[in-house]
């Protein structure tokens, strides 16, 4: 008899479509789809997915309460013994989907649940606690390992085997503490890493220090009548033509284009560089990722002084948060040494 | 600097200060159910919001709902 489980996967993986299905609502079926079957033979016939639970990403991040708690209900009507998330790669909403339904199941189920994903993914910030995450590379051409590590973690829980630490299992870091003994006490332990790094030698914290990406809120505007505005979109919007060959998916460099003159963000004229949504929308009137139109609108009535005349746009799809950290940077020195007062940053 | 986006959980992870939700993630500023008339609109009551965010002080990261 072995283990049922339950396995979340998006509309993607499910092979119903890519960005244009992105809206699907939640189904239920029965038995494995698509990475399920890999899940399953790295199962070994210990646990079986026994019913799949498909949900478009953007139905997902558009709808998080509710379709939480839709899935909740048709994963419940399996019966599981464990539900499987996944793997999500590097996608964000697809990560953020993964993990939500992970820590609700966690949480209302109290079962063991796994999900797999590249350590960038926003989804592995905000549910890296309520739920084991294999470590993934950061796309499907890794799904062979990442269909290993989460089946092993999942079995070691639905067998109540230990599980070790992150380095040993391949998870990633929960932020979770465990108390163990050690044969020395912490003073013996700390005179002994300070001796090492006086003699040069490699020693290994036994603590690393949290990376808080947290910046104080800047003061407000207080003048916004003589402000100078400027806009900067994550959303891929670029001239028609991408001339500067923005990348659909992790972008290695921005663009700034003048506004000079640019009254409307238009079909003629622009079109979206970004191959993580549907392009549909943005390429029929771009200003619904960057809002142009109205920012001549309110510049016109006097609600501010000036619409900067530069925009600086790129692609937040699987971007490295490396570079990211460039774009954001390099863009800012612009801004501040051409007057800027505020920006509106626009993400899809 | 505020954030207009959709998924202010991210928003949030990342660090972002000011955060305005948007409408949807393709259309973050537009809804294509409406017609342009409508959508400009909408698009105005967003930015205008945006707006009132950089003119409000904050302490914490905030999340600029109606």
């Amino acid at each position: 008899m072995s283990y049922r489980v339950v396995h979340y996967i998006n509309q993607f993986f499910a092979g119903i479509g890519g960005e244009e299905k992105a809206d699907y609502r939640p189904e239920a079926r029965e038995g494995v789809v698509g990475p399920g079957m890999a899940l399953n033979a790295a199962m070994k016939g210990e646990a079986e997915i026994v019913g799949t639970v498909i949900c478009g990403d953007s139905y997902f991040a558009e709808n998080l309460a509710s379709a939480s708690a839709e899935i909740l209900g048709m994963i419940k009507k399996f019966n599981p013994d464990a539900v499987i998330a996944g793997p999500a790669f590097n996608a964000g909403r697809y990560g953020t989907a993964s993990g939500a339904v992970l820590e609700i199941v966690a949480k209302e189920l109290s079962i063991p649940v796994v999900g797999g994903m590249y350590p960038e993914n926003p989804g592995v910030e905000l549910y890296r606690k309520s739920a084991y995450i294999a470590k993934t590379s950061d796309s499907a051409r890794g799904m062979g390992p990442a269909v290993q590590g989460m089946a092993v973690l999942l079995l070691k829980q639905l067998n109540g085997e230990k599980i070790g630490s992150p380095d040993e299992e391949g998870y990633i870091e929960r932020g979770l503490r465990v108390n163990v003994f050690l044969d020395k006490v912490g003073g013996e332990r700390a005179a002994e890493m300070l001796a090492k790094k006086l003699r040069g030698e490699p020693y290994k914290t036994e603590y690393p220090m949290p990376v808080f990406d947290r910046v104080v809120p800047n003061p407000p505007i207080r003048d916004m009548k003589n402000a100078v505005i400027a806009l900067v979109t994550s959303g891929g919007i670029v001239p028609k033509g991408n001339p500067d060959h923005i990348e659909a998916s992790s972008a290695s460099h921005y663009g700034e284009y003048s506004l000079a003159g640019v009254m409307t963000a238009d079909e003629a004229n622009y079109e979206t560089a970004h191959g993580g949504y549907d392009p549909t929308y943005a390429n029929k009137i771009p200003n619904r990722v960057l809002p142009v139109d109205v920012m001549r609108l309110l510049e016109k009535e006097g609600v501010f002084k000036k619409f900067h005349e530069t925009f600086y746009t790129t692609v937040g799809n699987g971007t490295s948060v490396a570079n990211a950290k460039k774009f954001g940077t390099e863009i800012v020195g612009k801004l501040k040494r051409d007057g800027v007062d505020a920006v509106i940053v626009t993400s899809t | 600097m505020v954030h207009v986006c959709t998924i202010v959980p991210i928003s949030l992870t990342v660090g972002a200060n000011r955060i305005v939700p948007a409408v949807a993630i393709p259309h973050p500023l537009g809804d294509p159910s409406r017609t342009p008339e409508e959508e400009v609109q909408i698009r105005r009551k967003l930015v205008l919001k945006a707006l009132k965010a950089l003119g409000t002080e904050v302490h914490e990261q905030t999340v600029f709902t109606d």
